[in-house]
């Protein structure tokens, strides 16, 4: 069926590549308490991968791990063919796997504008007093930059926001703000983080919207983590269920539909 | 009257210059606030320090000799050498970076994410601290400071506008210290402008202060973006420590100019270079007027309290400051 060595072609005809990220054996412990339990699974290049599983499954746990916010207990982490050492978040970013959050954190004093241009803050590379000063190198850097942050605000459609301090938007916007600046960062892998929590119906539908054009556009590799098994369905390539901390389901998303213990999962099981 | 009127205008002035040094030592202040949070007690002393570290150098002074001496039982004071002003602010701008690393390493990375209060109380501890440091290093004795700069009232300013008024009246007396003051405060606040609103660093530095975890997550390392603004606080102390130690001695008493920044800032705002600039001025002027017009009526001196009635009157009416963020509670 699927090549897993040579990657695979989905349903809708997209041409799927080689593995990303791999996490081997991955267990998060926090003192006494098991968030993560021996969960291995990978992450293949312009994929849509989702990770579901009901409340406290250890789903955020899973991509804090992945962006380096928790380190884990036990087990590998894998990145571009190469096992990663012990890195700080802020390093990991730099490597170029850019993320949202559950309860957005953006720079709520700065400016729409502003905030996407902080993505770009890795591709960055002339010399202070130049920047200071918009000199030679700094000057073009600055306007190249700004034309890829000026792209995802189109992209986006927030154009009418674009000064606008972040504190003053409503939620449905902050979001769409916080991935613009993940997106500016133009990552290898992006992480959302229930990316439509907290949305009505049509946000709902502008988000998956969004999510699929930049999958496509970009050929952004994404991993996102939902509620909304709806939702999770419709966008995804591919999906891990997790419940209890552990990996119950791993598999398209008719494959994860009918596996019984995800079924078991979400509607209970009947007691005799 | 019009001479009446001439030493208004040369109060104003004078009012405007020493509000300019004010400013400097609240812009040490809103810089750190701004970048993380803290309010920084220690500014003044780090004044203080940075004054007395370019002294120290400037004179070939043996640095912790009371020390050194009864313990090795020498008796070293000097090195025997001058270095030049130049070359003895740059080496002090290196120690102040040192000291930033040393406070973040040492203090303030042991308590990220502590509630500001905390924080607070640490740099009060730190002040301490680098008061009694800055004694054992240098010695307590009032210092004379004198890297070139000019001094004493312009005569040129003076013969120019001797002719405005009448004949008991000889000209604007302006300090060519405050003058060349001005000048160093507008170079220093145009750097720091530029600096944050056009660099990586800047940018990372502004993004530090408004989030820490969103920071983190486009790749910005918090530990250096600290270092950075303690550096810079500690170079902006270090140029209100040789403005300040040039017009009146590096002594103690220079710490405690940190308290004439505090009504600076509640005018200003924490969070606005432009608040501390406007804020310093406003003082500047307030207190030198309010003694030419107030003062000789009710006895004078009213310059050691007009500040803090002025920052009082804020406080009731518009705690944010003149531009602080306004506060709104969102129910």
């Amino acid at each position: 069926m699927k090549d897993m060595q040579e990657g695979y072609t989905t349903a809708d005809g997209r041409k799927i590549g080689g593995v990303v990220m791999e996490m081997k054996n991955i267990t998060l412990r926090f003192g006494g308490v098991v968030a993560i339990k021996d969960i291995s699974f990978d992450i293949r290049q312009g994929e849509i991968r989702a990770i579901i599983g009901p409340n406290g499954a250890g789903k955020s746990s899973m991509l804090n791990v992945i962006s380096g916010f928790y380190v884990p207990s036990e087990g590998e982490v894998w990145y571009r063919g190469a096992k990663r050492p012990k890195m700080r978040p802020y390093e990991i970013a730099q490597q170029g796997i850019a993320r949202t959050f559950q309860n957005i954190a953006l720079f709520e004093g700065m400016s729409v504008l502003d905030n996407v241009m902080t993505g770009r803050l890795g591709h960055m590379k002339s010399g202070l007093i130049a920047q200071a000063l918009w000199k030679g190198k700094a000057e073009a850097e600055e306007v190249a930059n700004r034309e890829v942050a000026e792209r995802v605000i189109d992209f986006l459609e927030i154009q009418h926001i674009r000064k606008t301090p972040v504190g003053r938007l409503p939620y449905g916007l902050k979001k769409r703000v916080e991935l613009a600046r993940a997106l500016a960062a133009e990552p290898k892998l992006l992480l959302l983080d229930e990316p439509m929590a907290g949305m009505n119906v049509e946000e709902k539908e502008d988000m998956s919207r969004f999510i699929l054009d930049v999958n496509d556009e970009f050929g952004t590799t994404i991993t996102l983590i939902e509620h909304d098994m709806g939702v999770v369905m419709d966008l995804s390539d591919r999906v891990v269920v997790m419940d209890y901390g552990k990996k119950i389901g791993d598999g398209t998303p008719d494959e994860v539909r009918n596996n019984q213990a995800v079924i078991d999962a979400y509607l209970g099981v009947a007691s005799d | 009257m019009p001479d009446q009127f001439l030493f208004a205008v040369e109060v104003f002035i004078n009012g405007l210059m020493s509000g300019v040094l004010y400013a400097l030592v609240a812009l040490g202040f809103v810089l750190i606030y701004k970048a993380s949070g803290i309010f920084n007690y220690a500014q003044g002393v780090m004044a203080l320090f940075a004054a007395m570290t370019l002294v120290g150098i400037m004179d070939g002074q043996v640095p912790f000799s009371h020390i050194i001496n009864s313990v090795f039982g020498t008796n070293l004071h000097h090195f025997g050498w001058h270095v030049p002003a130049l070359l003895a602010i740059l080496l002090t701008a290196g120690v102040m970076v040192l000291f930033a690393w040393l406070v973040q390493r040492l203090v303030m990375r042991h308590l990220v994410g502590q509630e500001p209060i905390i924080l607070f109380m640490a740099t009060i501890g730190l002040a301490y601290f680098l008061e009694g440091v800055s004694d054992l290093m240098w010695g307590s004795e009032i210092k004379k400071l004198d890297i070139g700069l000019p001094q004493g009232g312009s005569l040129w300013i003076e013969d120019m506008t001797a002719g405005l008024g009448g004949d008991n009246f000889y000209g604007f007396f302006i300090d060519n210290l405050d003058m060349v003051a001005t000048v160093v405060a507008a170079l220093l606040v145009t750097g720091l402008v530029l600096f944050s609103q056009y660099t990586k660093q800047g940018r990372a530095m502004r993004a530090v202060a408004d989030d820490h975890q969103a920071a983190l997550s486009v790749g910005i390392s918090l530990n250096f973006i600290w270092v950075l603004v303690w550096s810079v606080a500690g170079f902006v102390a270090l140029v209100a420590g040789i403005m300040w130690g040039t017009k009146s001695g590096v002594q103690f008493s220079l710490s405690l100019i940190a308290l004439k920044a505090l009504p600076v800032l509640m005018l200003g705002g924490f969070t606005s270079i432009p608040g501390a600039i406007v804020g310093g001025l406003i003082i500047g002027v307030g207190e030198k007027m309010f003694e030419f017009a107030i003062g000789p009526m009710v006895g004078g001196a009213t310059e050691n309290w007009f500040a803090y009635v002025l920052a009082l009157l804020f406080l009731v009416f518009r705690p944010q400051g003149l531009f602080g963020e306004k506060i709104i509670e969102r129910v």
